[in-house]
């Protein structure tokens, strides 16, 4: 079966830039999978996740979702993936319905098939209740939840979730878990990023850690704790990109 | 289309919800639209009803004297008050200065003895040129001692003009009459009858005063038909402070980052914020229209009259909207902050409505300035407009004002594209 991911040779560099952020990057992310990509402040996750939705133009290397070319086919495999940022990613003035009713349209999506995802969305997600009114005046759980609703509107085939759980509470942060996985179980690859490293135990079955622009491991969590004889992720990711503090 | 009609109802959400927006869009043109005719009105009703007020000194007990005083007050410019001869120039300025008056003419006390010495002089002159020279023994004359005029700093220099200019006219009255006593009592060695000294000096040639109109109607130009056009214009124009605001909030806002990753193109959303904007200026102009029509005369503001060709006065507004909202959209796109888009969007507008000639007329603009009044498109909305408002033309009449208006719209709108390509936006 074709990979949902498949970075080859990749090559980035910001404009203005006298380093390469990326150089010969290459990673594969297999259908179904929750895969996780970690690494500290600046080394390079959100680039990588940008290069992946098309957002940055990267200018070596090819990138692909299930075989086709993102800077080829970019309308294409735009329908293919789902993207929840790390900001709020939508307007604040309207409700959660009429967010998903604009949202749901840019997709592509009919006016029914609209209907009946935000009814089934804001349901499972708790929202049902507020779906009328403005998102401006709901609590960061909520917004994260509204966050998250948009992004898998159009029941993607790969979703990229950039920090999906960032300053949430415990529970907030349990019904995105908990949500994330039920959308895995029905077929939506999962990539995903966080400081959270006990939310990759969780969620994650393959993780990426990232330092400096390169992959430095992948594997499964408990292969990749084997290897390096370490007990825990924490222990494993101080040993693989050091103490040092980033503050980039 | 359904994602075009999805992105109108998100935009007019939105904008619908922005209450200090919409009563900056609809609110401050009304407010202008009334202040500026309301104070236009007064003026235009201060030079042609009201009577300026005005001291008379008159030091000369002639009878010249007292001619001019008569043809000062047949101007019908100004409400006379007469002083006593006793007076003199501090004492009248004491009394401009209590405001009493803000203008005061002096004349002097041998005004009627020059005058007549003066009328003599050149009467002689005259015969003696025609040959006819009856007395040959011609006396030097002194020059006429000048008349003064007072007048107060508030009283601006165009009116001071058209006062000074009055003064003259009646002065020539007075000076022709004793010219022609003094040629026809030389000629004729008795005094000139006053039906003759009548039908010579009053029997002048009417002016006929004309309003031009492309429609051929006589309708005087009111303050209204002048201010109404202008601040529609600009308060089309002054939708950028909302839409450009509204493009960069979308930039800066995480929106923006998962429009571009959604498979439709933000074209789509630039044509439904051009749709929604312009239809807001469409009604922003039918509102401050309305108003004028309807409101102003129970205000006691004279009446705004339509044209007779309300499809061209739409076509005239759609285009102007249409080049407001380009331009609004420009400035958001190229904006960095929302702060930038106000700063840059408000004063741009309020210079382009200077150079353009809504606030100085377009023929008082220096010559170098003629060309860059061109590069306003404001400039060319209002020609528009006043070509249907006060020329009372039809949309055939104004096409010349409304072409220029889409080429400057077209090249807004490819400067728009070109940023959003540059940015990585589309």
């Amino acid at each position: 079966m074709s990979a949902a991911v498949s970075i080859k040779h990749l090559g980035f560099r910001y404009p203005g830039q006298n380093n390469d952020t990326f150089t010969g990057l290459n990673l594969e992310v297999g259908p179904g999978e929750r895969f996780g990509l970690f690494g500290p402040n600046g080394a390079g996750k959100t680039t990588l996740m940008n290069c992946m939705t098309g957002l940055l133009d990267f200018q070596q290397g090819s990138i692909h979702l299930f075989e086709q070319d993102i800077a080829r086919h970019k309308k294409t495999t735009n329908r293919l993936f789902g993207f929840v940022p790390q900001d709020f990613s939508f307007y604040q003035e309207l409700s959660p319905a009429e967010n998903l009713a604009f949202f749901g349209a840019w997709y592509g999506l009919t006016k029914t098939e609209i209907n009946n995802k935000t009814t089934e969305l804001l349901e499972v997600l708790q929202l049902q209740d507020v779906r009328n009114k403005a998102v401006q005046k709901f609590s960061g759980g909520m917004k994260r939840r509204v966050n998250l609703a948009i992004g898998v509107m159009h029941n993607p085939r790969v979703l990229f979730l950039d920090e999906p759980t960032v300053g949430v509470d415990v529970h907030t942060r349990h019904a995105i878990i908990t949500y994330l996985k039920a959308l895995n179980n029905n077929g939506t690859t999962l990539i995903y990023t966080s400081h959270q490293l006990s939310e990759a135990e969780d969620l994650c079955n393959r993780i990426a850690m990232i330092d400096d622009g390169k992959i430095l491991v992948h594997d499964s969590i408990e292969q990749l704790l084997i290897d390096h004889e370490e007990e825990g992720l924490e222990g494993l990711f101080i040993s693989l990109t050091g103490k040092n503090l980033r503050d980039a | 289309m359904y994602k075009l009609w999805a992105t109108i109802v998100k935009d007019i959400q939105i904008l619908t919800r922005d209450k200090l927006g919409l009563i900056f869009m609809f609110v401050m043109p009304i407010v202008l639209a009334i202040v500026i005719t309301a104070v236009q009105n007064s003026t235009f009703e201060m030079l042609n009803t009201n009577r300026v007020p005005m001291l008379l000194c008159n030091k000369d007990t002639g009878a010249a004297g007292k001619q001019l005083v008569t043809a000062i007050s047949k101007v019908g410019m100004f409400d006379l008050k007469m002083v006593e001869a006793k007076e003199n120039i501090k004492s009248i300025s004491e009394r401009m200065h209590a405001k009493d008056a803000v203008i005061a003419i002096i004349i002097p006390d041998n005004f009627t003895a020059k005058i007549e010495q003066k009328a003599d002089d050149i009467a002689h002159k005259a015969l003696k040129n025609m040959g006819l020279d009856i007395d040959s023994a011609s006396k030097a004359t002194d020059s006429v001692e000048p008349i003064t005029l007072l007048y107060h700093p508030v009283l601006q220099e165009s009116f001071r003009h058209s006062i000074q200019g009055a003064l003259k006219s009646s002065l020539q009255v007075v000076q022709s009459k004793q010219v022609l006593k003094s040629i026809y009592f030389s000629l004729n060695e008795k005094e000139l009858p006053g039906s003759l000294e009548n039908e010579m000096l009053n029997n002048q040639v009417a002016i006929n005063e004309v309003p031009v109109s492309r429609d051929g109607s006589r309708n005087i130009p009111n303050a209204s038909q002048h201010n109404v056009p202008a601040w529609t214009v600009f308060a089309m124009f002054f939708i950028v402070i909302s839409l450009g605001g509204s493009v960069v909030r979308e930039k800066l806002n995480g929106s923006f980052i998962r429009l571009k990753t959604l498979p439709t193109n933000y074209i789509v959303a630039l044509i439904s914020k051009q749709l929604t904007y312009l239809f807001v200026t469409l009604v922003q102009a039918g509102v401050v229209f309305a108003i004028g029509v309807w409101l102003f005369p129970s205000m006691g503001l004279p009446k705004l009259n339509l044209p007779s060709d309300i499809t061209g006065v739409f076509i005239v507004s759609l285009i102007c909207g249409w080049c407001a909202v380009s331009y609004a959209i420009m400035i958001g796109v190229f904006a960095q902050t929302q702060e930038q888009a106000n700063g840059i969007g408000a004063v741009s507008i309020v210079l382009m409505a200077a150079i353009g000639g809504l606030l100085v007329p377009s023929f008082a603009m220096p010559d170098s300035f003629q060309f860059v009044m061109k590069m306003s498109p404001l400039h060319w909305c209002l020609e528009a407009y006043y070509g249907l408002f006060l020329e009372g033309g039809k949309l055939g009449d104004v096409v010349l004002n409304i072409l220029p208006l889409l080429g400057i719209t077209f090249v807004i709108q490819a400067i728009t594209l070109y940023g959003l390509k540059r940015k990585n936006l589309i």
